[in-house]
């Protein structure tokens, strides 16, 4: 009887674990022992790390898209087919054109969105980058300024949680290039009382904000935009003007979590090392679809789809558990448009980034390439 | 009687407890409460810290050997 393993969402963290297995499931794939198949939303992979140079023209649109079936293992069937409910008690997945997909093994990466909508005026207000069309008006916004206030804000929760630093400090580069940084004030907001989640990378971002005459709001947590007036007002009762406002957005995990009652916020609880879903022994949940209190960043969605392949190996093929993820997570962190640093940490080990240098910048400009030999699961 | 969920952080460096916390309370209604449990002497300061500025309850911060325990009510 063959074994069929489901996997939910096409983006990084799916399509590494699909590609991984098939490296390492060769010959039951041919036999017919065990089968593949992914479910995703677009027939388009996208390099989401690429959004960021978007706004200062620094990376070509063509450079952040492949065909997913292209990036995808051949013996991987792939349905451009929404999943609309999950039933982790009967094992079987609808999609939103009816289809229904049996499993002996399910692999949710379903990731995150977006939810501009969660605070008010904010979409109307605000410019952002996480996404190809915000970062497209914002490219087209930057082009047209001639100095005055940015704000820089940052919701929780949010993927990425080195962008806003990156965003900051490139933004601070771009203008002094454009020749009007003496014109601007930049403030960035944050939601908790230092600069970054991470405390080594608050210590090291805070003076370098101070040197550059980086403004910070911190314990700035938005309630509303009021795009007519260009203000922004924080639960803390706080409120900035802005000529120019970059948000962060708050994100949720998505709608079909949700809706099958697997997770608040569309977050599945899970279990830390293990990478299965609370309560099932068949359901693996990777990226950032987890409620494990870690970043949400590409970076632990790659360290940990790694664990999945093996356990899920391991499993099918010698019906044991191979091991646990640790908690890892390695980010390349741009500090301007000329240099960069980096940060990796786990469950035991805290970060300290270094100092910044050129040739981590260009590691980081390297990966951007790397990146779809990664997703391949050749690096 | 009010929810209470409860969000093991510890260890976690990024996004950290309180930014754990912060996410968590758009999730429930208000009276309910998050337990958040953090290895972080630095939580039983800053969680209620932004309690008081943002207008939340505390509901108690707790010594548990090597982690704190800080519990919030939503009250907004």
């Amino acid at each position: 009887m063959s074994k069929k393993i489901l996997i939910v969402g096409g983006g990084l963290a799916g399509t590494i674990i699909a590609n991984g297995l098939c490296r390492q499931l060769g010959k039951e794939l041919r036999s017919g022992a065990i089968s593949i198949c992914m479910l995703g939303t677009s027939d388009q992979h996208m390099y989401q790390p690429g959004l960021l140079y978007i706004p200062f023209g620094r990376i070509r649109v063509t450079e952040l898209y492949r065909d997913q079936r292209k990036v995808l293992d051949r013996r991987v069937p792939y349905f451009v087919d929404p999943a609309a409910h999950i039933d982790v008690e009967k094992k079987l997945v609808s999609t939103q054109s009816g289809r229904v997909f049996e499993y002996d093994y399910l692999v949710i990466a379903t990731g995150s969105r977006l939810m501009l909508q969660n605070i008010p005026g904010l979409a109307e207000g605000a410019h952002w980058f996480y996404d190809l069309e915000g970062a497209r008006k914002m490219r087209d916004a930057l082009l047209d300024f001639e100095g005055g206030k940015i704000v820089v804000n940052v919701n929780a929760p949010h993927k990425c949680p080195v962008a806003p630093l990156e965003i900051t400090f490139m933004l601070r580069d771009f203008l002094t290039e454009r020749g009007l940084m003496d014109k601007t004030e930049i403030t960035y907001t944050y939601p908790i009382g230092r600069v970054h989640a991470l405390e080594g990378v608050a210590n090291w971002a805070k003076p370098a904000m101070d040197e550059y005459g980086i403004k910070y709001e911190t314990f700035f947590n938005t309630k509303e935009v009021d795009p007519g007036a260009k203000t922004i007002t924080s639960e803390e009762d706080v409120t900035l003007a802005y000529d120019m406002l970059v948000t962060i957005p708050p994100h949720n995990g998505a709608e079909v979590i949700t809706d099958s009652n697997l997770g608040a916020g569309g977050w599945v609880p899970t279990d830390k090392q293990k990478l299965l879903r609370e309560g099932s022994d068949d359901v693996f949940v990777c990226g950032d679809t987890t409620n494990i209190p870690i970043s949400k960043a590409g970076s632990t969605a790659h360290f940990e789809a790694d664990t999945v392949i093996d356990n899920l190996v391991s499993l099918l093929t010698e019906g044991r558990w191979a091991r646990h993820y640790d908690g890892k997570v390695y980010c390349f962190i741009e500090t301007g448009m000329k240099e960069g640093t980096y940060v990796w940490f786990n469950y035991k080990t805290p970060p300290n980034p270094g100092p910044p240098s050129q040739m981590l910048h260009w590691f980081k400009l390297a990966y951007n390439r790397l990146y779809w030999l990664s997703v391949r699961g050749l690096l | 009687m009010a929810n209470r969920t409860t969000i093991d952080a510890r260890g976690a460096f990024c996004p950290g407890p309180l930014m754990e916390l912060i996410a968590a309370l758009k999730l429930v209604e208000i009276g309910d409460e998050i337990e958040v449990l953090s290895s972080d002497m630095g939580t039983a300061l800053d969680v209620p810290e932004w309690v008081a500025k943002v207008g939340h309850a505390m509901v108690g911060v707790e010594e548990k050997g090597d982690y704190w325990s800080v519990v919030v009510r939503k009250a907004k």
